[in-house]
């Protein structure tokens, strides 16, 4: 994985001295809280409601053990013990004193990691598919290109005010992990008839309370223009973006009321001013770049296919977690490991100091050193020979967390919520689990097969529920949580944003609305094969409706 | 009936104002009956924000439950004990303990 040279490691040490100065100055009172809020924030640093809170960028999703092993020393020495992974790939602690910030950041630069640009209008943490460099569907790892998104977009001059935040990912393979058209910038690594290395552009995706699909603004570009045409791009947005209303001021409005057509023609102009200059990408330094992501030396490991044979023989829960949480590998020897953080009335996202230690232990021994975070908030251990698939599991077992859930209705997505968060209106949290509680027979959940339940605690949308196929919007009315479901939602290669289906349901109701919402699907779907998604989108809202609503329609 | 909250600066933690000082409980906190006592509060709470003893300062409604006040708004309520997803957690595991 990447390891910073001479250059990142003094600009972080830089900031970690600058931050702590400011932290000591504001603690003095030498500057008010007016002063210091930019400033905190550009450091990762916000206030919620019991506490201060800290988000650590895990630049597109990748970790290694060290580092994992430090968030867990963090967890513990300053937190309460652990720690919350986010939809950005990011980890959050929900308890650190402002007076301790300046040790923490010090802990986090001895293993390569900071907090800068979690917050604020700038170009937030690059995020990618977390099977990158693993998949076997792949055209190319499109982790190089986050991190030279991520060394272009660190403190940019030109895009550290603009008019909101601007989130950046990326993917590899045609069947899209990352949601890319879910964000502001959606790039998809391919290759054209030439076998040349390219993107197609997504523009204007964004959720939030005015839910965008990102618009295709170029089907291919070439890999040397990645940064040319992303300073295209910010240019348009930073020149013409609304700065007079914070919640007009993403860029999927402005694509919205300029329309792609006329967005892309003034991309394009802007890019031809830019794409023969410096800002050009050397095929040396993506050569360079791409080194640092150099795949593990993959021995051959042929025993794996009789061992899993046999460990499959030898227990259930043992292959109904391969079945689940494993997915195939580019070599044929390994596979890609899902650690679900979702356990069964668990808090999606949250892992314990001793959970990260023994997790960096596993990802040590038995998967070349690394670890992935993915944006449904679990952990993935990317290389893992298929051999070694049985200790691997023996070991999560015992810390709990090989629960084989992955892509199931409780693999849930969730915001933190009224629980922590300032902004929330109604609580999460407690919704994705009593949820997953109710549908805890594993046999159950594989019996509805795949299906994304996403819930977020307010309209900003961190939970992503309106790419979930079934999403739950926590709202405050009359002083008490009112919980709206959307059907339909959907964050791949076929992005769609899901529709309201009736009436909002009380914190007593949300779970038995689900539940009549997936027992009417498994009543009407063709088959067992056809996912939810598709059910829904084959029969549309009407049939859940009547299912959740008939009988208040005939009582009035 | 309101009564004065905020956060303190060096760790954050929710405080309610008590006694002429910050209290980590709302239990006693000071409370405002009519709007010249609201008033006061609000001026007591620019002056601790502006002398840098505390962040994000507001008056919220409250009620007494069993001679103690409590918030009336669920995001207050939950602002004085801890996340109700952790009892051990926050304000209300020292009231359990």
């Amino acid at each position: 994985m990447y390891r910073y040279d001479e250059f990142d490691h003094d600009f972080v040490q830089a900031r970690v001295a600058e931050f702590s100065d400011q932290v000591k100055r504001r603690l003095a009172g030498e500057i008010s809280e007016d002063q210091f809020r930019p400033l905190r924030l550009m450091n990762g640093v916000y206030l919620q409601l019991h506490a201060y809170m800290l988000r650590i960028a895990v630049p597109y999703g990748t970790l290694n053990s060290r580092q994992l092993r430090m968030l867990g020393h963090i967890a513990r020495k300053y937190d309460k013990g652990y720690g919350h992974f986010t939809t950005r790939q990011n980890l959050q602690f929900h308890w650190p004193a402002l007076a301790d910030v300046p040790a923490i950041l010090a802990d986090l630069a001895s293993v390569e990691m900071h907090c800068i640009q979690t917050s604020g209008n700038c170009i937030r943490n690059v995020t990618a598919d977390h099977f990158a460099g693993a998949a076997a569907d792949e055209v190319a790892d499109p982790r190089p290109y986050a991190e030279i998104l991520r060394q272009w977009s660190s403190v940019h001059p030109e895009f550290s005010y603009l008019p909101r935040k601007f989130k950046i990912a990326v993917t590899g393979a045609e069947r899209d992990r990352a949601a890319i058209q879910a964000h502001d910038i959606g790039l998809h690594l391919k290759k054209n008839a030439a076998g040349e290395l390219g993107f197609a552009v997504y523009v204007g995706g964004g959720l939030g309370r005015t839910p965008m699909i990102a618009k295709k603004v170029r089907d291919f570009l070439p890999e040397a223009e990645l940064l040319s045409y992303c300073t295209a791009i910010l240019r348009v947005y930073n020149l013409y973006g609304r700065r007079d209303n914070k919640y007009k001021a993403r860029i999927k409005i402005l694509v919205h009321e300029t329309g792609v057509e006329e967005i892309t023609r003034q991309i394009e102009a802007e890019w031809q001013q830019l794409k023969d200059t410096e800002l050009k990408l050397p095929e040396a330094d993506i050569q360079a770049i791409n080194a640092y992501f150099a795949p593990p030396a993959l021995s051959a490991r042929p025993e794996g296919d009789a061992l899993v044979k046999q460990a499959r023989l030898d227990s259930k829960s043992f292959s109904e977690w391969l079945d689940q949480n494993v997915v195939t590998h580019r070599h044929p020897d390994y596979a890609a490991v899902t650690i679900s953080l979702k356990g069964i009335g668990e808090v999606p996202g949250d892992v314990t100091d001793s959970q990260m230690e023994a997790v960096a232990d596993i990802a040590e021994k038995y998967a070349f050193d690394e670890l992935r975070v993915s944006h449904e908030q679990n952990l993935i251990l990317p290389h893992v020979a298929r051999a070694d698939l049985k200790v691997v599991y023996d070991a999560l077992v015992e810390i709990g967390l090989a629960t084989a859930n992955s892509n199931l209705i409780s693999d849930i997505i969730s915001c933190p919520g009224l629980d922590y968060c300032a902004l929330a209106t109604a609580r999460s949290i407690p919704v994705a689990q009593e949820i997953s509680r109710r549908f805890a027979s594993l046999e159950r959940q594989r019996e509805i097969g795949e299906l994304k339940l996403k819930i977020s605690g307010c309209i900003n949308a961190c939970g992503h529920h309106h790419v979930g196929h079934i999403g739950i919007l926590g709202v405050e009315k009359k002083g008490s949580e009112l919980y709206q479901v959307t059907l339909g939602g959907s964050a791949d290669e076929n992005t769609s944003v899901g529709e309201i289906i009736g009436r909002g349901f009380s914190s007593e109701e949300i779970t038995d609305a689900i539940e009549q919402i997936v027992d009417t699907y498994l009543g009407l779907r063709l088959n067992p094969d056809e996912r939810f998604i598709d059910a829904y989108r084959r029969v549309g809202p009407a049939p859940f409706k009547e299912a959740l609503y008939a009988g208040e329609t005939k009582a009035a | 009936m309101k009564v004065l909250t905020a956060n303190r600066l060096s760790d954050g933690i929710a405080v309610w104002y008590a006694d002429g000082g910050w209290a980590e409980t709302v239990g006693h906190a000071d409370i405002a009956h009519d709007k010249t006592a609201e008033d006061r509060l609000e001026a007591i709470g620019a002056a601790a924000a502006a002398n840098n003893e505390v962040l994000d300062v507001n008056v919220i409604d409250v009620t007494i439950v069993d001679g103690l006040v409590e918030p009336v708004r669920l995001r207050e309520k939950i602002r004085a004990a801890g996340p109700t997803i952790h009892p051990d957690l926050g304000k209300q595991a020292a009231r359990a303990a």
